[in-house]
């Protein structure tokens, strides 16, 4: 396989300004991976700072409820500033501050990664500028405030879909401009290489935990992990580490929605073909003349057209399986686990909540079942109040 | 030697870039056939994407404005194969790798030469990416024109002019088209440096806007490129179809400081 690639997937498809800074990176990542100082540098400031490692929490009365295997809760809605975005962000700020970069640059949808990147950034007393889309603006304003809070400048990008395709767009734009004093934290395990592999490998700290946390509490590995995909960061970081424990059942869950057949989803796995997008080869959402076409989704962090390389790659091996759940199911899930639990989840992770409560009830109960939350739901809880649902009493 | 090659044969050559579809592909067609008559030395027809990542906001706006008007490859093909005959400058298609993929390689390629093109630039696809896809346009005769940057190392560079045919693009800046703020003081060496690894003939685009700025770095290249200036006056006079030939004649006129 080549180092760029998962099989087909992968690749650097990118002008030829960016390829010194994507070269600078590749090597950076190798010296500093395995660098005794950078590692301990990085693991004290997810201990301290993030607050990891972030619990594997049994959810009893969710699992009563469905009557099917034992559901425990990955908490990375617990990490500092809500969600497991801030895992990459500091791994990839730290490094950039090793390069000597001053400037740093993101893109965000639902904002939780640009929250994270400016979070990281102010830690580190770097520049930082987030790209956002306009409508993302609207729907994430909290996160917005937050970000200018934190000393970033959001700027918003009215082109397009206004969301998080656009965002990236411009934010490879600017990086193409000011490559040489800029690192570009790219959120999710997309781009072009060695983004997917550096994402992974800062994400991957939540399947190297829920590995051990699930052998001392159950003495065994489980039988399914789930976890949302939008470019598909959480999920690779929780599945990475049991890719060769072939009894793990993965499972990616993919935004539905309005429903595949109305075409206003976001599941490039299992309606996208293969193309090019930011960057890399993978499975993407186009048209019949290869135009890239608008996502959408109820969660502004899972509406994006393409996903990460790695992903196509397990889905054409069969290593882990991609489904995809609605708005509608999204929103059971949210409503449900905040009931039963007390546990708020992010739309984005109430994918893999919706798709748990679709399958747990047909399985056996002796069965574990892993839910990647990969983040809170207090940045969605005002788009829910403006939905107007009734709420369960 | 290749149509583009003698394009550069003994002098410097003019080339110039239109956004297919942009006002419509009736007016691209038009607008080409009066840049040949114009004495444009080549003329680059860019295929719109929705994710331009090496554009700025010009070209950007005018990749919208022809997916608006429901252009694809095929109609691009079918426009040019209308007026192939009539062009005697050499044709160079410019687009985005995944325009090319979704069409089918051999589609594109079997189409192209068809269409008479002479050249293909892919701003996305750096040469050692899909290296059996320039080999094979090539082997049709057509030439795979490749960028390069100045921050480009000494390494790619040698590589580059095994795969590069036809002329080097030489992008002008760190920046993407149309910016035509940056500075250029660097072309001379830029070029100098460019020059020791690749003996085809250079052009530089990328914010070459105005015939001053084409007469203070031509004497360092072989070939100006003109892009986001063009689409300009396109985008400006697309109401007039009389108008917008006549400005586009005595802009291109103005550019060859040569």
């Amino acid at each position: 396989m080549k180092k760029a690639y998962f099989g087909q997937y992968g690749g650097k498809y990118v002008p030829e300004t960016l390829i010194p800074a994507l070269e600078e990176l590749e090597e950076a990542h190798e010296k500093y991976s395995k660098d005794p100082d950078f590692i301990d540098e990085y693991q004290g400031l997810l201990k301290d700072y993030c607050g990891r490692p972030t619990p594997l929490y049994f959810a009893e009365r969710f699992t009563e409820y469905l009557n099917g295997p034992k559901i425990y809760l990955k908490r990375e809605d617990l990490n500092h500033t809500g969600a497991h975005k801030i895992n990459n962000a500091l791994g990839q700020v730290l490094l950039a501050k090793k390069m000597n970069k001053k400037r740093i640059i993101a893109e965000t949808g639902a904002g939780q990664h640009g929250v994270a990147t400016a979070t990281a950034a102010a830690r580190f007393g770097l520049e930082c500028v987030v790209y956002m889309g306009a409508e993302d603006i609207e729907r994430q304003a909290l996160n917005v405030y937050k970000m200018k809070m934190l000393g970033a400048k959001v700027v918003p990008v009215y082109s397009g879909s206004q969301t998080l395709k656009e965002a990236i767009n411009e934010a490879i734009r600017d990086w193409v401009t000011n490559v040489e004093n800029t690192h570009y934290v790219i959120g999710s395990v997309v781009g072009p290489h060695p983004y997917p592999k550096i994402v992974r490998d800062f994400q991957r700290v939540i399947g190297d935990e829920s590995k051990n946390q699930i052998l001392e509490k159950e003495g065994r590995l489980p039988d399914y992990i789930v976890a949302c995909v939008g470019g598909g960061s959480n999920a690779m970081g929780i599945f990475y580490p049991f890719i060769e424990d072939k009894d793990v059942e993965l499972i990616g869950v993919e935004a539905a929605g309005k429903g595949l057949e109305t075409g206003q989803h976001a599941a490039s796995l299992t309606a996208g073909k293969i193309g090019v997008l930011h960057g890399s080869k993978s499975y993407v959402l186009q048209d019949e003349d290869g135009q890239i076409q608008l996502a959408y989704s109820i969660s502004a962090g899972l509406d994006y057209p393409g996903v990460g390389p790695e992903h196509s790659y397990l889905h054409d091996e069969k290593r882990a399986q991609y489904v995809s759940i609605t708005d509608e199911e999204a929103l059971q899930g949210f409503e449900l686990l905040t009931k039963l639990e007390g546990i708020i989840p992010a739309f984005e992770s109430s994918h893999a909540i919706a798709y748990a409560m679709k399958i747990a009830p047909s399985l056996d109960k002796d069965k574990i079942m892993l839910i990647n939350l990969s983040g809170r739901g207090d940045k969605d809880v005002d788009s829910y109040r403006k939905l107007g649902r009734e709420v369960i009493e | 030697m290749s149509k583009i090659s003698e394009a550069f044969k003994n002098k410097k050559a003019l080339i110039t870039y239109v956004t297919a579809g942009d006002p419509s592909l009736e007016a691209t067609k038009e607008i080409i056939l009066e840049l040949n008559k114009d004495g444009v030395d080549i003329i680059e027809v860019g295929i719109p994407f929705s994710d331009p990542l090496a554009d700025g906001p010009i070209i950007q706006k005018a990749s919208q404005k022809a997916l608006k008007n429901g252009i694809t490859l095929k109609k691009i093909f079918e426009a040019l194969n209308e007026i192939k005959e009539d062009v005697t400058c050499p044709l160079v298609l410019m687009g985005y790798y995944n325009s090319i993929l979704n069409y089918g390689i051999d589609n594109f390629i079997t189409d192209a030469v068809n269409t008479s093109i002479s050249g293909v630039i892919i701003p996305d696809l750096p040469f050692d990416e899909e290296e059996e896809f320039y080999a094979k346009i090539k082997e049709n005769g057509i030439d795979p024109i490749l960028l390069v940057a100045p921050n480009t190392s000494e390494e790619r560079l040698k590589e580059i002019s095994k795969v590069c045919s036809g002329f080097l693009y030489c992008v002008s800046i760190m920046g993407v088209t149309g910016d035509s703020q940056a500075p250029m003081e660097h072309l001379k060496e830029y070029s100098q440096r460019v020059r020791k690894y690749i003996d085809i003939p250079l052009a530089i685009g990328f914010g070459i806007d105005s015939p001053t700025k084409a007469k203070n770095i031509i004497e360092y290249f072989d070939g100006i490129i003109v892009g986001s200036a063009l689409i300009k006056i396109i985008d400006e006079n697309s109401d007039d179809k009389a108008k917008l030939l006549k400005e586009i004649k005595s802009f291109t006129k103005t550019l060859k400081v040569w």
